[in-house]
């Protein structure tokens, strides 16, 4: 008999504790990005995004080079990044208040370029980090800070879909969502998150995976509770899937 | 036999760890850490039923969980 490590952190995730809540899941997000740039060997080429947010203090989690946008700017900080650096892999790292709220603009526009980025979207359906105020991603009915009453679709509108939005961009190669709330869905996160990079290395376009993860303390719910309320309530408004895949062969100019 | 070791200072309780693992055999413990948390811990009465899988320590938003899985002698040979 022999025993191997089956499962231990990998490099380039910092041993410094974080601050996040129990359970939230942007521990496992970013974790999932490292794993997937080590496996590959690129974490020496690698220069993250990182934006405003519960994730705002990701370089001291994630062992890249980084640079910090102001808020919703990362995928407009990338474009230079990347177009200075077109050797480097380069991702930006977004909750969901900042892309698709104050960013909203700045993604669309990077998107429609088809920047040769990796954008990684953590919705969790609320502004995690100033106390669970209504976010575009809010689901309707659901009751935050800034909706006592639940989210009205009539007044406040439908939630936006980002990766199908997104997928509907020409510069975009790779488009998903993914759910980190199993083991399965852990599998199809990974792929995904293969995928977004992929895209990026080939020149392609920007590869998008949303990730949909959980805010216990916002959704005043246990972890466990906020784990099971993304099977029964977050996925079905944000099926999960994979929105648009280019061939891995198809041309770029 | 498989085993895992869970750090009890990184825990923070969460018990995500406790409902995805197949043998359900992670359960919340009676101890507190220095963080306050209660901390989660693997049955010692059931141990050896870990098979090694590592869908706890994928599901650990804190890295809390290291896995260390036995290759039986006639696998290892392979
Ligand atoms: C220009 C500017 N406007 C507003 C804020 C306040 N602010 C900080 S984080 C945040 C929203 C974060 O929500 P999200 O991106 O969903 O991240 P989460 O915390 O949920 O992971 C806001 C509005 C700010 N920091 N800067
Ligand atoms: S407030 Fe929500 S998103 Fe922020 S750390 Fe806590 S659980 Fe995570
Ligand atoms: S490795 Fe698998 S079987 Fe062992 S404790 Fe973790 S989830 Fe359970
Ligand atoms: S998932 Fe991690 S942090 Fe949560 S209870 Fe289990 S070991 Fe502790
Ligand atoms: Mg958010």
């Amino acid at each position: 008999m022999s025993e191997t490590l089956a499962f231990t952190r990998t490099p380039s995730v910092a041993e410094t504790p974080t601050h996040y809540c129990p359970g939230c899941q942007h521990g496992v997000a970013h974790r999932m990005v490292a794993e997937y740039l080590d496996a590959e060997n690129l974490a020496e080429k690698t220069i993250m995004v990182t934006s405003i947010g519960c994730s705002v203090f990701l370089y001291n989690y994630l062992r890249f080079d980084s640079v910090e946008a102001p808020h919703g700017r990362a995928p407009a900080t990338a474009t230079g990044v990347k177009r200075v650096s077109p050797d480097k892999v380069v991702f930006t790292y977004q909750g969901d208040g900042d892309l698709a709220s104050i960013g909203m603009a700045e993604i669309m526009h990077a998107a429609n370029r088809g920047e040769r980025i990796t954008v990684v979207f953590v919705n969790n359906t609320v502004y995690g980090m100033t106390g669970g105020q209504m976010a575009p991603t809010t689901l309707v009915g659901q009751k935050t800070t800034t909706s006592p009453a639940g989210r009205c679709a009539s007044t406040e509108g439908a939630p936006f879909r980002m990766a199908e939005i997104v997928a509907g961009l020409g510069g975009v190669a790779f488009s998903a969502r993914v759910a980190l709330n199993n083991v399965k869905h852990l599998a199809q996160a990974r792929k995904a998150i293969r995928r977004a990079f992929e895209v990026q290395l080939a020149g392609q376009g920007m590869g998008f995976v949303e990730l949909l993860a959980t805010c216990p303390t916002n959704w005043k719910m246990t972890p466990v509770q906020a784990n099971e309320h993304i099977e029964a309530a977050i996925i079905p408004t944000f099926p999960l899937g994979v929105f648009k895949d280019i061939a891995k062969n198809a041309g770029a100019c | 036999m498989s085993r895992i070791v869970l750090d009890e200072e990184r825990c923070k309780g969460c018990l995500l760890c406790t409902v995805v693992c197949p043998k359900n055999i992670l359960r919340q413990s009676s101890r507190m850490n220095a963080q306050g948390y209660k901390v989660a811990e693997c049955a010692p009465e059931l141990a050896e039923e870990c098979t090694g899988c590592t869908a706890c320590a994928q599901m650990c938003p804190d890295l809390a969980i290291v896995v260390w899985r036995t290759v039986k002698a006639k696998e290892a040979s392979r």
